[in-house]
């Protein structure tokens, strides 16, 4: 009954990139199911799939799971990228809360009212600059490790580099004054199983464009 | 030094409540400075105390630990509200991850502006007697057991019992369809710890009022 696990959703990145990022850097392969009409969404609901009627859900070891941090914890728990005690874990779930945070910034920008873009990216430039990269970039030189904890993989680490790549998106040279997090992404990105999925054709999701938002605002009625 | 864990909040529920109940639930004794002013918040922020200048801030074992969802799971964790293993962990953590959606939409009422309550409360109702109570009538029904997750107190069930008394707040009938969920707290109430902390003078916070958004505005923005 186990299989690859089976993510539904739309065709982009939404709430699910980070689930695509954390099972692509675990070495997992997954299937895809997108959501693209109204129907679609429609049918998972109705056929009682979604617990709380709403995506992500992934199908994995047998359970529907829904919710985009049980989602998160599980994996992240079941390939060891979650710590090896309870405080690592604690500094794991504290770390990325934060770029959970960012990158929820990031994320709605696209569906903001366009006369409210210029002002939210620019807050979004001065939280990652003055909020959120220091503390990652202070962890990297107080430890000198070359992982936020536990000198090992983690979570942590995933969600720190998709953050970080989603940032530059926004403006390339965001990490200008952040040494050790450009050296951190260059490492980071060069483990083989993330390198890969860096590559053109991977599953990654590029970033949301005007028509996207639109079609997810049809979809999902906001 | 490792005393009693220490809870930086405002004196209100806010995203702290959720801690507060879990501590107490746990039997933790907790204790609680107040941000009274911005300058509370500033000194905070300044003296570094807060990873992301950002509260709820709690000192616990040696740590500064901020962002909600993590002092929650690791108290849980701690105290052995979080499951067996690494599956009902999963449970758990979907039912928890939708009470919290919940708790934010009950939470943002006091927050509306006058000509957008009535819709707000609206979908308030709707949402959590169409979306989310029927799913833990359900998970109820159908293990027949007195918790949500391996026959067992949880923080599952702290944080159900928890959203229960505040959807009760918003509509005092608003349990009416779900006889389950009436047992079921009536049930957890009962757990002495919890019993204890739903009696007058515990740590447990009020309902926002509306005449104290203002002076919150004032201390968060």
């Amino acid at each position: 009954m186990a299989g690859k696990p089976k993510l539904h959703y739309t065709k982009g990145r939404g709430k699910m990139e980070s689930i695509r990022w954390l099972l692509a850097a675990a070495g997992v392969e997954f299937e895809e199911e997108f959501i693209e009409t109204k129907e679609d969404l429609e049918k998972l609901r109705t056929d009682g799939l979604l617990m709380f009627q709403q995506v992500p859900m992934v199908e994995i070891d047998g359970m529907k799971m829904v919710q985009t941090r049980a989602i998160l914890s599980y994996i992240a728990g079941k390939y060891n990228l979650y710590g090896k005690d309870l405080k690592e874990r604690a500094w794991i779930d504290m770390y990325v809360e934060g770029t959970t945070d960012l990158m929820g910034m990031i994320m709605y920008l696209p569906f903001q009212p366009a006369d409210t873009k210029e002002k939210n990216l620019a807050l979004i430039i001065e939280r990652a600059t003055t909020r959120y990269f220091p503390v990652y970039e202070k962890a990297l030189k107080d430890h000198g490790n070359d992982y936020l904890v536990g000198n090992k993989l983690s979570w942590a680490d995933i969600h720190l580099l998709e953050a970080i790549l989603m940032a530059e998106e926004c403006k390339p040279d965001i990490l200008s004054a952040f040494p050790l997090l450009q050296a951190f992404k260059g490492r980071i990105s060069n483990i083989p199983t993330i390198k890969k999925f860096l590559q053109p054709g991977s599953q990654r999701k590029p970033p949301t464009d005007e028509k996207f938002v639109a079609f997810v605002r049809k979809i999902f009625n906001i | 030094m490792s005393g009693k864990p220490k809870l930086h909040y405002f004196n209100g529920r806010g995203r702290m409540e959720a801690i507060r109940w879990l501590l107490a639930a746990a039997g933790v004794e907790f204790e609680e400075c107040f941000l009274e002013t911005k300058d509370d918040l500033t000194k905070l922020q300044k003296d570094g105390s807060l990873m992301f200048q950002q509260v709820p801030m709690v000192e616990i074992d040696g740590m500064k630990m901020v962002q909600t969802r993590a002092i929650l799971n690791y108290i849980a964790a701690k105290h052995n509200l979080y499951g067996k293993d690494l599956k009902e962990r999963a449970l758990i953590d979907m039912y928890v991850e939708a009470l919290i959606d919940l708790y934010e939409l009950l939470m943002t009422h006091a927050f509306q502006p006058a000509d957008k309550k009535e819709q707000h409360f609206a979908n308030i109702v709707d949402k959590t007697t169409n979306r989310y109570f029927p799913v833990y009538e359900k998970v109820l029904k159908d293990h027949g057991q007195d918790f949500l997750v391996g026959n067992r107190l949880s923080r599952a069930d702290v944080h159900l019992l928890e959203t229960l008394l505040m959807a009760e707040e918003c509509k005092p009938d608003i349990l009416a369809q779900f006889p389950l969920l009436q047992s079921f707290k009536a049930r957890i109430s009962n757990i002495p710890t919890i019993k204890k902390f739903l009696q007058p003078g515990s740590q447990r916070k009020p309902p926002l009022q509306e005449k104290d958004v203002p002076k919150l505005m004032k201390i968060f923005h």
